[in-house]
């Protein structure tokens, strides 16, 4: 089985500006969506209420939550809790309610559904442990960061370095700006998926400027442009294919991973989706624009060879 | 030149056995089980014990699977959780007569079902985190400035106790936020008191203050010192709440230390938090008293007291050596004045001890105590739950000065480590509060195991018909390579012992999906060398020599975000984070060492080799 039977080298690089562009576009809407509608918080980063209920017969869980969310009580999560007649409600925390009264409301709805319902406890999660997150997500964001740039910069070229970083946190910003668009909750483990999508997409830069340096000391006549664009043509089965392979995986994650995996594996699809595009139809174009060129990897031996250039 | 030298093999050989070994004991799966651990750091578990729930069982007719004793517990597993409960009920009358006053921790307990030999070299089934097995997690955030405020209050009573003393007139010394004021009528006072102060309390820093007619002389905690408090207090907090904990029953508890001022408290399987809550927050105290010396060698009086009737002013208690005696009622010291407690030696007979450091007020107290009662006994009591348990009862030898005092006589390391633990973890040291707090029902424990356990398998099947459709014989041994990695990432889970979570199962899913990469890479590159005109073996050779750099780099990057996120993650991203990690260490070598070394065996000795079966490369 073969995809891909591409014989000449595809003109990835005539289009660059078109590309970029378009990368500019949606970097702005998410950008947009982002500063207007903002990050739907979990319970961990809000702070939040839980609420034990017990029922003198079996709960119906689904009963429950729909009585909840009839009575305009979003996003709470109702599960099982130790028996089948008890029930855990996990409620994320809304300005100007307090934890007490809350509960007292969610009994007066859950009592008027099912009669017998009786409320057993109610917890409370501190917001300062969530501003604490935040800031530790920010911090393991920049460090991330920092660590791929000195590490390309080190392997190959600071313009390397810099063309890989702007194009997936370009990513990052995108994967937000559909969680701030479609208000979809934003966990921990959403968190870790976003910074799982930085080092993973980085990989596909690094696998196509890995054949940008080889190119450049083995095509000795070649252009910039057609550099890229080879390096680009050679890539694009192992791209599609790698990538595919993730996805099956992160697809299987989202079928059968139940709630809370949903947003995990959905940041990573869009993660991995727009990864593809990003390292290569973002970071090889802004590379050229940077200026690489083959004396910073070649060493001149031959000072001839650099005026064909 | 596709030939491993054999200790290249051996290499693989001996990863793959290591890999199914440890990652065996997940197969066997658990069993209901009692676990009997000791309340009182003092109460031992040995073989006594076991044989006591051995007896236990045999009486009330209940089958075991087997009884096990390791250091802290003895176990015994049973065929189904019916039985289990019924042993648990039967276990806890034999062990704990008196439920008010429980020597044992009696719980339900899940084990291992893999057999002992497994279990003898530490392959162990994976630790499930608190979302896979239900539990409840607490963050508690300690109080530090409380435990400075503490101490300052104490400081305060300590040289009040030290101007008196040395005959020095104040007029008032008095707590002004995190720092103590004294106030002296003229400045030879102050000049002297302060030089007083210097010597007795190394662990302030003064400072001169003229304030209006006072000369007044200002104290504060040196910034060592503050440390050194509040590094103390955390320890004993986490001591304390070890020990209480131990009265919940709960079969593997887990309190550690998280960033300068927290503590984590996750306790699996339990579902009542109110209790939990409940417990965590009381109190046990350290009491010093006399012993009613000449009513204790008393028979008849003795006698009179142990069916209730002490005689006025004493009460009864039994020394852990089994000889009962008589303490006065009057308390000569609290655990308020000791600082410190240490296991030890004695410095002549070296004998285990323990080291007790009082504070200065209390120094002085133990040694007017002493000096008065030398050649009588003085019982060391810890009160718990309103009730008290005379720990040691020694006799006073000589004067005891200096505030350091050692316990010791008739006592083991073991004994003497607990001791020292328990006096040190008589209280909380500084007040703490719950800032986080999850529970996690059991139903949503095996849930979430089931959604982990589905997803991976899944993805897993998906990604190996792909691979093996596409790149066929290549596509196999990517495929037996990426099983490798998940064996072997299995394996080093289960040896480690890190706590597995959903987003951990998530970690495993996910690492799968990246690992085939480096194979994907390889693979497509042996096509193209071989496109290129290659032979079959220069292009297994160039192939796998050329993938190795950008896996090299790509796998380093994918590393720098693995470490960044355990470094600064919390809960589930540190869950996701150390199995990421792993997964890419053992992809390398799965993905590179394992497969190139089943390449080369069935490659690598064919001399007139036409072709590969890789898939289509005729195209051109």
């Amino acid at each position: 089985m073969e995809f891909f039977k591409i014989r000449k080298d595809l003109p990835f690089m005539r289009h660059a500006l078109v590309f970029n562009v378009i990368s500019l576009i949606t970097f702005l809407a998410a950008v947009f969506f982002l500063a207007t509608r903002g990050l739907h918080f979990s319970v961990e980063f809000t702070g939040g209420t839980l609420i034990e209920v017990s029922y003198p017969h079996a709960a119906d869980t689904q009963k429950i939550r729909d009585t909840l969310t009839a009575a305009g009580y979003v996003d709470t999560q109702v599960a099982n809790f130790g028996s089948s007649r008890e029930v855990l409600i996990r409620m994320p925390l809304k300005p100007g309610q307090d934890s007490a009264k809350l509960g007292t409301e969610v009994m007066v709805a859950l009592d008027k559904a099912d009669a017998g319902a009786q409320l057993k406890r109610v917890e409370f999660v501190g917001p300062q442990v969530g501003k604490e997150l935040a800031e530790n997500g920010a911090i393991a964001l920049l460090l991330v960061v920092l660590g791929i740039i000195v590490y390309l910069a080190l392997r190959f070229e600071w313009r390397f370095a810099v063309s890989a970083i702007i194009a997936n946190l370009h990513d990052v910003v995108i994967i937000l700006g559909c969680f701030a668009f479609f208000q979809w909750e934003f966990s921990l483990p959403v968190l870790a998926a976003v910074l799982a999508v930085l080092g993973y997409s980085v990989n596909e830069s690094v696998v196509i400027f890995d054949r940008v340096r080889e190119n450049l000391r083995k095509m000795r006549k070649a252009t910039i442009p057609e550099i890229l664009d080879n390096a680009i043509t050679r890539n694009i089965s192992r791209t599609i294919i790698t990538h595919g392979s993730t996805q099956m995986a992160v697809l299987s994650m989202l079928i059968f991973g139940g709630e809370v995996l949903h947003y995990f594996a959905m940041a990573l699809t869009i993660g991995i989706l727009f990864g593809i595009y990003s390292s290569v139809l973002v970071a090889c174009p802004l590379v050229m624009w940077l200026g690489v060129s083959r004396e910073q990897f070649v060493k001149p031996q031959k000072p001839k060879e650099e005026a064909v250039v | 030149m596709n030939r491993y030298p054999l200790w290249k093999y051996l290499l693989i050989a001996l990863a793959l056995t290591l890999g199914l070994l440890y990652t065996l004991p997940n197969f066997f799966g658990e069993a209901p089980a009692v676990q009997v651990s000791s309340v009182k750091a003092t109460v031992k578990v040995d073989v006594k014990l076991l044989e006591r729930v051995e007896e236990t069982l045999k009486s009330a007719n209940i089958a075991h699977q087997g009884l096990f004793a390791d250091q802290n517990s003895v176990r015994a597993r049973f065929g189904d959780t019916e039985t289990q409960i019924k042993a648990k009920d039967a276990i806890e009358r034999a062990l704990n007569p008196d439920a008010g006053n429980a020597a044992y921790v009696v719980a339900l307990n899940l084990i291992s079902r893999s057999p002992a030999w497994l279990t003898a070299i530490h392959a162990l089934p994976m630790y499930l985190g608190l979302d896979l097995r239900g539990g409840v997690h607490f963050l508690l955030q300690v109080d530090m400035k409380g435990a400075l405020t503490k101490r300052l209050d104490a400081t305060a009573a300590d040289l009040r106790s030290l101007m008196r003393d040395k005959s020095l007139r104040h007029t008032g010394i008095v707590r002004e936020r995190d720092q103590l004021a004294i106030r002296f009528r003229d400045a030879e006072t102050r000049n002297k008191a302060r030089a007083a102060i210097e010597n007795a309390q190394p662990d302030l820093l003064l400072a001169e203050v003229q304030d209006g007619a006072d000369y007044k002389l200002s104290a504060s905690l040196k910034p060592e010192a503050q440390k050194r408090i509040q590094e103390f207090a955390l320890k004993q907090n986490i001591t304390t709440l070890h020990n209480r904990i131990n009265e919940l029953g709960v079969a593997e508890p887990v309190i550690q230390q998280q960033g300068a001022d927290r503590i984590v408290v996750q306790l699996p399987g339990v579902q009542d938090t109110a209790k939990a809550k409940d417990i965590l927050g009381r109190t046990a105290t350290l009491e010093v008293r006399l012993v009613d010396d000449e009513n204790s060698q008393n028979p008849a009086v003795m006698e009179e007291a142990a069916r209730g009737q002490p005689p006025v002013g004493t009460e009864y208690y039994v020394e852990r050596s089994g000889a009962p005696l008589l303490v006065k009622k009057q308390v000569v010291l609290t655990g308020d004045r000791l600082t410190d407690a240490q296991p030890g030696f004695d410095n002549q007979t070296h004998e285990p001890a323990v080291h007790l450091t009082l504070d200065s007020a209390g120094a002085r107290i133990f040694k007017d105590i002493t000096r008065d009662n030398v050649g009588k006994r003085m019982a060391i009591l810890l009160i718990e739950k309103g009730k008290g348990e005379v720990i040691t009862a020694p006799v006073i030898r000589t004067e005891i000065g200096g505030g350091r005092v050692q316990i010791s006589g008739r006592m083991s390391t073991v004994e003497a480590n607990d001791v020292a633990l328990l006096l040190r973890a008589g209280s909380l040291a500084a007040p703490m509060e719950i800032v986080e707090e999850r529970t996690i029902g059991p139903s949503l424990g095996a849930e979430n195991i089931e959604r982990g356990f589905k997803s991976t398998l899944y993805g897993f099947v998906a990604i190996v018909v792909f691979m093996t459709a596409y790149y066929l014989l290549f596509g196999l041994i990517s495929s037996i390579a990426l099983t490798v990695n998940l064996l072997l990432l299995i394996a080093l889970l289960s040896m480690l012992q890190a706590t597995l979570t959903l987003p951990g199962i998530a970690a495993i899913a996910l690492t799968l999906g990246m690992a085939i990469d480096a194979n994907v890479l390889i693979n497509e590159r042996i096509r193209e060398e071989i496109r290129n005109g290659a032979s079959p073996q220069a292009a297994i050779a160039a192939g796998y020599e050329r993938a190795f750099d950008t896996i090299l780099d790509s796998n380093v990057t994918s590393l720098i975000a693995g470490l960044a996120l355990l470094i600064f993650g919390s809960g589930p991203v540190r869950g996701f984070a150390v199995v990421h990690c792993l997964g890419i260490l053992t992809s390398m070598f799965s993905a590179v060492v394992v497969s190139r070394g089943i390449v080369n065996l069935i490659y690598g000795s064919r001399r007139k080799l036409t072709s590969l079966s890789i898939g289509n490369v005729a195209w051109k």
